[in-house]
């Protein structure tokens, strides 16, 4: 495992550096897995945290957000992803969340009165050809990843 | 966050109603997951008001690779008169793999092709949810585990741009439907149970369209 430490800057590249450990990762020796802290997030614009995912999905990574994306980030990211699917080589994502949005909202009332929800909201976020979701229950996802 | 989500979604109802003066014609997307019968239900509703169908049924998965627009549907319930725009978008996924249409008999070519305007159709419908329409019918297949992350986030997401929204639970005339699966999914909004393929319970639907999009 490791956390994806390259600086995605302003140009929506969030390649840099992790392309030697990709390649590692794609001799077929292993699954590269990047944990994504929500610090890391908080400083980028929805669309470099969607290049950022993306990029290493696209490099055949699992990429784990502490903290997920909102809603207007999710719908982006669907739209992004389906316009870079192509045939052969790049089939979209698997994804899954913790909790889901009908279990979110544990906090207290004035929480939900106010409109503030928890931030913790895990996701994983993987290549749909190497990423299946076996079962996925109120306390447990168990998901398959394969080597290409 | 169920209580809360609903409050909001009657208050921007009822703002909405007052502000539109109820003359404005309302754009309601279809969205949901492929198959679960999204265009049969557009086209029993456009059968049903117009005369006229909206798209082509299959039960090929992406039949509706670009949304489908039906104008001026004027329903009528309980002495008052309902006009909607309908648009019938393609199933909403995180991936498309071309090699599934095959599956069906498909050539290559064609499957590719298929899977191309699928993910532009399936992008457009994002965008459009974010820009472009009033309300949202939200279609599920009973007979499906609708506890799917496509769904959680699909919701999620027209829930936060505080659209007014019916989950319709498609297909009851299936023997594995269950209703009450759905519920437990989404117990924040209102279920409609339905058959848009046979016209069960489209009385319901029609009330419920009405109450919600009116």
């Amino acid at each position: 495992m490791s956390e994806a430490h390259d600086d995605p800057g302003t140009d929506g590249d969030a390649g840099g550096d992790d392309e030697i450990d990709a390649e590692n990762a794609d001799d077929g020796s292993g699954v590269q897995i990047d944990m994504i802290s929500g610090e890391r997030m908080d400083g980028l614009t929805s669309m470099e945290k969607i290049r950022l995912i993306l990029d290493g999905v696209h490099d055949g990574n699992i990429v784990i957000l502490e903290e997920g994306l909102d809603p207007d980030e999710e719908s982006k990211l669907i739209e992004v992803t389906m316009a870079e699917i192509s045939p052969d080589e790049f089939t979209g994502i698997e994804i899954e969340t913790y909790p889901g949005t009908e279990q979110q909202g544990n906090g207290g009332f004035f929480d939900r009165l106010l409109g503030r929800e928890s931030r913790t909201k895990l996701t994983v976020i993987g290549p749909a050809n190497r990423l299946e979701t076996l079962h996925k229950d109120e306390t447990l996802i168990s998901a398959l990843v394969t080597r290409r | 966050m169920g209580l809360f989500t609903g409050l909001r979604n009657s208050i921007a109802r009822v703002t909405s109603s007052l502000f539109s003066g109820g003359q404005r014609q309302r754009r309601i997307g279809i969205y949901g997951p492929p198959n679960a019968g999204k265009t049969t239900l557009a086209n029993r509703i456009a059968r049903d008001w117009t005369g006229d169908a909206v798209g082509p049924e299959s039960h090929i998965p992406h039949e509706t690779r670009r949304a489908r627009r039906k104008e001026d549907i004027e329903i009528e319930r309980n002495g008052k008169s309902v006009s909607i725009d309908i648009v019938d978008t393609p199933g909403v996924a995180t991936k498309v793999d071309y090699t599934e249409f095959l599956e069906h008999d498909m050539e290559e070519d064609d499957a590719v092709r298929r899977s191309r305007e699928a993910t532009e159709g399936v992008a457009e419908a994002m965008h459009w949810l974010r820009e472009d329409v009033d309300g949202v019918i939200y279609v599920l297949d009973a007979a499906e585990d609708p506890f799917t992350q496509v769904n959680t986030m699909l919701v999620g997401i027209i829930e936060s741009q505080d659209l007014p929204v019916l989950i319709f639970a498609n297909k009851i005339d299936l023997d594995e439907a269950s209703v009450q699966r759905i519920n437990n999914a989404f117990p924040q909004h209102e279920t409609v149970p339905l058959s848009a393929l046979e016209g069960d319970n489209m009385d319901e639907v029609y009330d419920k369209i009405a109450e919600y999009f009116g």
